[in-house]
């Protein structure tokens, strides 16, 4: 390795460096002032708390009392596993399905799972909400089969991809071996598609984790499960920043649990990010 | 085998397409004749043709200066977001010590939901203009840098990803080559590492581009439009005319078909592109 070589190491070394700290400063700026009492946060922002300022976790004790989001983060938990867990399950098996019978109708089925994916939110939230209210799906459970069918399009789509690269010849030396289609499914080609699977669970499961307006406009505002994104969004609105004390407290609370599952299958999420631009 | 399989269409798509239909078909072509309509709730619909369309562009809507703040913001964003994306990625793949660490910082905020973003960011921001005696809602221009540096400080570890990807992909002995016939560094990147990262940039641009265009939560959060609705994106306009003042809703839908129309456009330049691309290879 040459000198200049070296040198220009250590100088990107060093942007590199402060680019980090740019990154992770507003992460750092909210943990800071949930620390410290709510009168010296918009006064003196920026300084490390002091013997003066400091309150220790009296803004999340207050903030937890006033907003439930140990229970709003019971329903994301909840409404994140089950809707996932339904994806997985039923669209493998409708992508499965539409890749091996060929016919007008599968055709039609999977252009009709492409084209949702590309339409906005808005185009559907005002009807979507009004049949979730007639059919009576607003609830926990109402919202994962809601998000079964608008997570539905880029999950069948992945699948699909996927399953037509499996060979043939596999499914049906288990269908001579005396398996129904449901057997050699669940025995032969679903193990198969467990790379695809982890990828699709880590895309619908950030969206949904993160979903704000499908539960606000769903569930609502008025009842007992309102997910993460509502607590905050609602905190914020009922008492216009006054406590910015719990405020500060209540984002950091919701941000820990992605940083631990990011950290924890960090590996994961970014194999299944790329994987999901590309074929998305 | 088909014929056997075939017996089982309702056991293997029904959960699903039960699904879609509730949560995306039904909705969706409701939507479609209730915007030729006007109505309070779905049931209520009495028919009027063009007249949400042409009320929707009317003055007063603001979704016509919805549509340019929309526009400039995405083009802001599309061009700082890969600038530094791409560049971050290429001080990424040199080697160096600590890279995977790098990585995972830069990546983090992505996983952040844009309410929470937005709220961090207003805090945070607020301090600042606080000791200049304002806020972020007090000027325009405010919200609209605020929400360039929101959404650049969330996209490029994402960008940054796909980026590293491609490069990572491109024949060392390609670049070797190009070093032995005596190309300087930036003769390199522009020669030779950038036409093999081509596909990467398609994707990333169309993603930034959607990503921007289509932004709710955090405009929600930052601004919610104020001051006056100046720093109003289209999708908080289309929800603020379904869910601020009742009578609109046939106008909320309208606005809701067009946005739907330019985010199919922008999709379909996007399909042609990638195509386009597939076929030089």
């Amino acid at each position: 390795m040459t000198k200049t070589k070296k040198t220009a190491d250590r100088i990107i070394f060093v942007i590199l460096l402060i680019l980090a700290v740019i990154m992770l400063y507003p992460l750092f700026f909210i943990l800071n002032n949930s620390l410290k009492g709510k009168f010296f946060i918009s006064k003196d922002p920026f300084s490390l708390p002091n013997a003066e300022t400091f309150v220790g976790i009296k803004n999340y004790i207050t903030g937890i009392e006033k907003t439930g989001i140990i229970s709003a983060a019971g329903w994301s938990v909840f409404i994140t596993v089950v809707s996932v867990a339904l994806i997985i399950l039923f669209t493998s098996m409708t992508a499965y399905y539409i890749s091996r019978v060929k016919s007008k109708v599968t055709t039609v089925l999977y252009y009709m799972f492409v084209f949702s994916m590309i339409v906005p939110f808005q185009m559907v939230m005002f009807t979507m909400s009004s049949l979730a209210d007639k059919f009576g799906l607003k609830n926990p459970i109402g919202m994962c089969i809601l998000y079964l069918g608008f997570g539905a399009g880029l999950s069948v789509f992945m699948f699909a991809g996927f399953v037509k690269s499996i060979p043939l010849e596999i499914e049906e030396a288990a269908m001579i071996d005396g398996c129904n289609p449901l057997q050699t499914y669940f025995g032969v080609v679903f193990p198969i598609l467990k790379p695809t699977a982890i990828t699709v669970a880590i895309l619908n499961a950030m969206w949904i984790w993160n979903d704000f307006l499908l539960p606000y406009l769903v569930i609502g505002i008025s009842t007992k499960y309102k997910t993460i994104p509502v607590v905050i969004q609602m905190l914020v609105g009922s008492n216009g920043n006054k406590d910015m004390g719990a405020l500060m407290a209540m984002l950091v609370v919701s941000i820990i649990p992605i940083v631990i599952f990011y950290l924890t299958c960090q590996k994961y999420i970014i194999e299944g990010v790329v994987a999901g631009a590309v074929k998305g | 085998m088909q014929k056997t399989l075939k017996k089982y269409f309702l056991v293997f798509t029904l959960p699903t397409l039960a699904a879609f239909a509730f949560a995306f078909i039904i909705p969706f072509v409701q939507g479609l004749y209730l915007s030729f309509c006007e109505f309070t709730t779905v049931d209520n619909a009495t028919f009027v043709g063009f007249d949400n369309y042409i009320k929707a562009f009317g003055s007063g809507q603001g979704f016509l200066y919805s549509l340019g703040f929309t526009a400039a913001f995405t083009v802001v964003c599309v061009i700082t977001i890969n600038l530094i994306a791409f560049t971050i990625a290429l001080l990424l793949t040199r080697k160096i010590k600590g890279t995977n660490i790098f990585r995972t910082v830069f990546f983090l905020p992505n996983l952040i939901g844009g309410i929470v973003l937005g709220y961090t960011w207003q805090q945070m921001i607020n301090a600042v203009l606080y000791k200049y005696g304002t806020t972020i809602v007090s000027n325009p221009k405010y919200g609209f840098i605020g929400l360039v540096l929101l959404m650049n400080w969330q996209m490029v570890g994402y960008m940054m990803i796909i980026y590293i990807a491609g490069l990572q992909n491109v024949p060392t002995d390609l670049i070797e080559a190009a070093r032995i016939d005596g190309a300087t560094s930036w003769q390199t990147l522009i020669k030779v590492k950038i036409p093999m990262v081509m596909s990467s940039i398609t994707i990333c641009m169309f993603l930034t581009l959607s990503n921007s265009f289509k932004l709710f939560d955090q405009n929600k959060a930052l601004t919610n439009g104020a001051p006056m609705d100046k720093t109003r994106m289209l999708a908080l306009n289309i929800y603020d005319t379904f869910y601020s003042k009742t009578g609109y809703e046939g106008v909320g839908q309208a606005k809701a078909v067009v946005f739907f129309i330019i985010v199919a456009l922008i999709a379909l330049l996007q399909l042609s592109a990638t195509r386009s691309k597939e076929v030089e290879q």
